[in-house]
C-alpha cells in the first residue's frame, strides 16, 4: 500500500480546479516529497464535471482509489456530493458554497437537490462549508476563488503553509500574486476555524 | 535538469528535446495533442515543427523527414493511427535511417474517444517495435531509447501512452536539451524507396528478419524484466504494471512487460518456473496470448477465461478485484464506495455562446424531419439538442450522408462537419458526393480553429503551428472547386439569417453547403472580443421554455421564470428566439 494522502479536488470545467492542483503539486516538489496526479481534459472539460487526484507522497498510480481520499476540495455543493464516495469514513470536505445546476436540469426537467439538502447529506462527514465566491472577492478578484479553497483547505494538508504560499506565488500570473495571497491568507484563517 | 512536477505530455514532449528531436509533425487528438502544444511553444526551438492537415500527411512528412537522416517525432491518437495506417504498414518495409518514433495515444475506456482500440494490435500487424510505458517517468526515460532503438534496427518505433500518462501529472526527473534541426539529406536508393513487387519481396524478407534480434534486444534493454518471488506470478504491462506493484502480494513473481514484440524464448522460461500466472493488461489481451503460446501446461488467468475485462480502464480498484477473483489477494483493500444515486447529470456541453447552437437551431427548425449525420468535433455535443444522428469517424458525415442519400431515404439528408474535420478528410467525401449526384445539404461548422482538442491552428486559421502568419484556406472556394453549386456562407449568431438560407437549400436539388462562420467564444474571449451581456425582463418574461430549450448553460429557470447568468458571452441568439422580446442587453431597458 502507498501510504499516499490522497485529495480530490472537484468542480466544474473552467472552475480552476487543475491550478489548485498544480499548485499541490508544485508544494511537494519544494518539500522535495513524491507526488502522482490525473486530471480531467479534451471532450470531457466542457462545461462538464471535472475531477484532480492528487497523492502527496504518492508512488504508484495517479488515480484515488474510492473509499481512500483524505481531503475533498468541491468548488460547488453538488460536485461534492458526486464524488462524496471517494472519501474515507473519517474523510474531510471543503466545499464553497455555491451551487450551479446542470443544464439538464433546465432543459430536462430533472430533480436536484437543494444547498440545504446537499449540505445535510455532506455532514456525513467532517464539513467545512463557506462562501469562498465573497472571500474571493474580498481578496481583490472573483478569480481567486480556487485559492481561497486551498487556502480554506490548507489546515488539513500535510504540507507546510510556506511551501503552499510559495508554490501559489510560482504558478499564479505575477501581476496576481498580491491577491491570490490575499485569497490563500483569508481561506486558511477561515479553514483553521472549521 | 532536475525534477518538475509535469503533465505525462509535457515530460514527453521534454524527452523530445532531450533528444535532439529535428522534426515534428501531428494531428490533434485527445489524449496525444499537448506533446505538440508543448513543443510549438518553446522560443529556442531547434527543430521543425508542424500540425499537418490529417494523420497519414503528418506520418508521411516525419518518415520522409527521417530517411533524410533526421530524427522524427509524430504524433497523434490510437485512431488516428487508422489514418495514418497506410504509410504505417509499409513504413516497417522500407525502415529509416534516423529515429522515426510514432506515438499513438490509447484511450481506454474512450474518455474521449469513438472506441477502444489498442496501438499494441497495429504494432503486431505492422512488426514495427511498441513501447508501453507504466509511468510518466518512464514514458520520459523511453523516449531517447525509442529513437535509439528505432536506428539502431531501422524500423519506425510505436510508443503508446494511454490516458493514464498522457494526463497524469508527476514529479518528473529531466535531462539536459539537446540541439536539433540537423540538416537532412535524401539518398536516392530505389530499392529500398520505391516498393515496386520486385523491391517489396525484398524488403519484406528484411523486416521479419530482423524480428529475432529485436525480441532479444527489448529484454538486454531492460523494457522487459521480471523477478522471481515465488511459485505463482503476475505478469503485467502499461499502467496495469504501476497498479499490480502497488498490490504485489509477498512471494509473487512480477514479470513487467514495456515493449512488443515480447522474446518467446525468455518468456517461456519464466512461465516455465510458475504453476499458475495472472496476466494484467488494458484492452486486447496481447500480452496474454503470447504468454498463452509459450504456457504449455501452465494454468493462465487473464481476459480470455473471465478473471480481467475486455473493455475499459484498469484501476487499483479494479485490479484488486481481479488479484481476489485470481485467489491473489484474500480480500479486495479497495472496495468500490456507493455513489449518490438520481443527482442530475453534468456532462460537457457546448459553450455559452457557442456558433454551433446557433447552427443546430436553424437545422432543426428548417428541417424537421430529416436525417442528421455529423462528425467529430465539439459539435458532436449537438447529440444533446438532437441533431446528431450518427457519428464514426473523423471525416464521415458527408460520406455517410450521400450514402443515407443513395440508399433512398426519401428524408432530407443535412450533415454537419466542422473545419478541422473537413480538411482533415471530409473534403474527398464532398467530391463524392457532387460526383455521384447525391443529394444533400453539408453545413460546415465553421470555427476557424480545431477547438474540442486544445484550440490548435488549422489551415483554417491563418496561422501556423508556431504562429508564422499562412493564407487562410478558402472553404468557399474550395466546395465550389469539388462542382458545388449552391455554397452560402452565413453567420450562426443571425439565425433568420440562417433559417433563410438553409429554407433556400432545402428547396434545391444536388449538394448544397452551407458554411455557418464565426470564431469559437473561447478563441473570441482569449483576443479580447467584448460583446454585452444579456437578461431576462422578468416582468417580460412568460415562462414559455423557448429560451430554455435553446439548451445554452447561461440560462436557467427559477420560480417561472428565466434568467440569464453570468456566463453570458453575448452572442444574442436567445434575445432573437424570445417570442415576447424579454430577453434585452445589459443596461438597456
Amino acid at each position: 500500500m502507498s501510504g499516499s494522502f490522497d485529495i480530490l479536488v472537484v468542480g466544474i470545467g473552467g472552475q480552476g480546479t487543475i491550478l489548485a492542483s498544480n499548485i499541490l503539486g508544485e508544494a511537494c516538489l519544494i518539500e522535495g516529497r513524491q507526488v502522482k496526479g490525473a486530471e480531467t481534459h479534451g471532450m470531457a472539460q466542457r462545461g462538464g464535471s471535472v475531477e484532480s487526484h492528487i497523492r502527496i507522497d504518492g508512488m504508484f498510480g495517479p488515480l484515488i482509489p474510492p473509499g481512500n481520499a483524505d481531503l475533498l476540495i468541491s468548488f460547488d455543493l453538488l460536485e461534492a456530493l458526486r464524488y462524496s464516495h471517494y472519501l474515507k469514513n473519517v474523510g474531510k470536505i471543503v466545499v464553497n458554497r455555491h451551487l450551479v445546476l446542470p443544464t439538464s436540469v433546465f432543459t430536462q426537467n430533472l430533480p436536484a437537490p437543494t444547498q440545504d439538502e446537499i449540505i445535510e447529506e455532506l455532514k456525513r462527514h467532517t464539513l467545512c462549508v463557506f462562501d469562498a465566491d465573497k472571500m474571493a472577492e474580498e481578496a481583490g478578484s472573483p478569480l481567486s476563488q480556487n485559492v481561497v479553497m486551498l487556502g480554506a483547505a490548507s489546515p488539513s494538508i500535510p504540507l507546510k503553509p510556506e511551501s503552499l504560499i510559495d508554490a501559489v506565488k510560482r504558478l499564479v500570473p505575477k501581476k496576481t500574486i498580491n491577491i491570490n495571497m490575499k485569497a490563500f491568507e483569508l481561506g486558511r484563517k477561515y479553514g483553521g476555524t472549521c | 535538469m532536475g525534477r518538475k512536477y509535469l503533465l505525462g505530455n509535457e515530460a514527453i514532449a521534454h524527452a523530445c528535446i532531450e533528444s535532439g528531436v529535428d522534426f515534428v509533425s501531428g494531428y490533434p487528438g485527445t489524449p496525444s495533442s499537448e506533446v505538440i502544444d508543448v513543443l510549438r511553444v518553446q522560443p529556442d526551438r531547434s527543430y521543425y515543427v508542424e500540425w499537418s492537415v490529417n494523420e497519414k500527411v503528418a506520418l508521411e512528412n516525419a518518415l520522409a523527414a527521417a530517411w533524410c537522416g533526421v530524427r522524427a517525432l509524430c504524433t497523434m491518437k490510437h485512431v488516428g493511427l487508422n489514418v495514418a495506417a497506410d504509410p504505417l504498414m509499409t513504413s516497417a518495409y522500407t525502415g529509416v535511417t534516423a529515429g522515426l518514433v510514432i506515438m499513438s495515444a490509447d484511450d481506454p475506456f474512450a474518455h474521449s474517444s469513438q472506441n477502444e482500440q489498442d496501438t499494441r494490435c497495429y504494432a503486431h500487424f505492422s512488426r514495427v517495435p511498441c513501447l508501453d510505458p507504466a509511468s510518466i517517468q518512464e514514458a520520459h526515460d523511453m523516449i531517447p531509447e525509442a529513437f535509439s532503438l528505432s536506428e539502431e534496427f531501422g524500423l519506425p518505433v510505436l510508443f503508446r501512452p494511454t490516458t493514464r500518462i498522457c494526463h497524469s501529472k508527476g514529479d518528473v526527473e529531466l535531462g539536459e536539451p539537446v540541439a536539433g534541426l540537423r540538416k537532412g539529406e535524401f539518398h536516392k536508393d530505389p530499392r529500398q524507396y520505391v516498393v515496386i513487387p520486385a523491391h517489396t519481396r525484398v524488403l519484406h524478407k528484411k523486416l521479419n528478419g530482423k524480428q529475432p534480434a529485436l525480441r532479444k534486444r527489448l529484454v538486454e534493454r531492460g523494457f522487459n524484466h521480471y523477478k522471481l518471488q515465488g511459485k505463482t506470478a503476475i505478469i503485467a504491462s502499461g499502467i496495469g504494471a504501476t497498479y499490480v506493484q502497488e498490490l504485489l502480494p509477498e512471494g509473487v513473481s512480477f514479470m513487467k512487460i514495456g515493449a512488443y514484440p515480447i522474446d518467446e524464448e525468455w518468456l517461456g522460461e519464466f512461465v516455465k518456473k510458475h504453476e499458475k500466472i495472472l496476466v494484467i493488461e488494458e484492452l486486447a489481451p496481447e500480452v496474454e496470448e503470447t504468454v498463452r503460446q509459450v504456457a504449455g501446461c501452465v494454468p493462465i488467468l487473464g481476459k480470455k477465461n473471465g478473471y480481467a475485462s475486455y473493455e475499459g480502464e484498469l484501476s487499483l480498484t479494479a485490479v484488486a478485484a481481479t488479484l481476489e477473483k485470481a485467489g491473489f489477494l484474500k480480500k479486495n483493500p479497495f472496495p468500490s464506495g456507493d455513489s449518490v444515486q438520481n443527482l442530475p447529470p453534468r456532462p460537457p456541453i457546448l459553450c455559452a455562446g457557442c456558433l454551433h447552437r446557433g447552427s443546430f437551431y436553424a437545422i432543426k427548425k428548417v428541417f424537421k424531419d430529416a436525417v442528421y449525420p455529423s462528425d467529430i468535433g465539439c459539435y458532436t455535443l449537438g447529440l444533446q439538442l438532437g441533431v446528431v444522428d450518427t457519428t464514426i469517424c473523423m471525416g464521415a458525415s458527408i460520406t455517410v450522408a450521400s450514402g443515407i442519400s443513395h440508399a433512398g431515404d426519401p428524408r432530407d439528408v443535412v450533415c454537419t462537419i466542422g473545419d478541422s474535420t473537413f480538411l482533415h478528410t471530409g473534403i474527398q467525401g464532398l467530391l463524392n458526393a457532387v460526383y455521384n449526384g447525391a443529394n444533400i445539404t453539408v453545413v460546415i461548422l465553421d470555427n476557424r480553429i480545431t477547438a474540442m482538442t486544445g484550440h490548435q491552428p488549422n489551415p483554417n486559421t491563418g496561422m501556423t503551428a508556431c504562429g508564422v502568419e499562412s493564407p487562410p484556406v478558402s472553404l468557399d472556394a474550395l466546395c465550389r472547386a469539388c462542382g458545388v453549386r449552391y455554397v452560402e456562407n452565413v453567420d450562426p449568431y443571425d439565425i433568420t439569417g440562417m433559417i433563410n438560407v438553409l429554407q433556400e437549400a432545402k428547396k434545391q436539388k444536388g449538394v448544397k453547403v452551407i458554411i455557418a462562420k464565426q470564431m469559437c467564444v473561447i478563441t473570441a474571449r482569449r483576443v479580447g472580443v467584448k460583446r454585452g451581456r444579456y437578461r431576462v425582463d422578468s416582468e417580460m418574461c412568460t415562462g414559455c421554455g423557448t429560451c430554455i430549450r435553446f439548451g445554452c448553460p447561461a440560462i436557467e429557470f427559477a420560480d417561472e421564470k428565466a434568467r440569464i447568468n453570468d456566463l453570458c458571452s453575448g452572442c444574442a441568439v436567445c434575445a432573437q428566439l424570445c417570442p415576447v422580446g424579454a430577453i434585452v442587453r445589459e443596461g438597456k431597458k
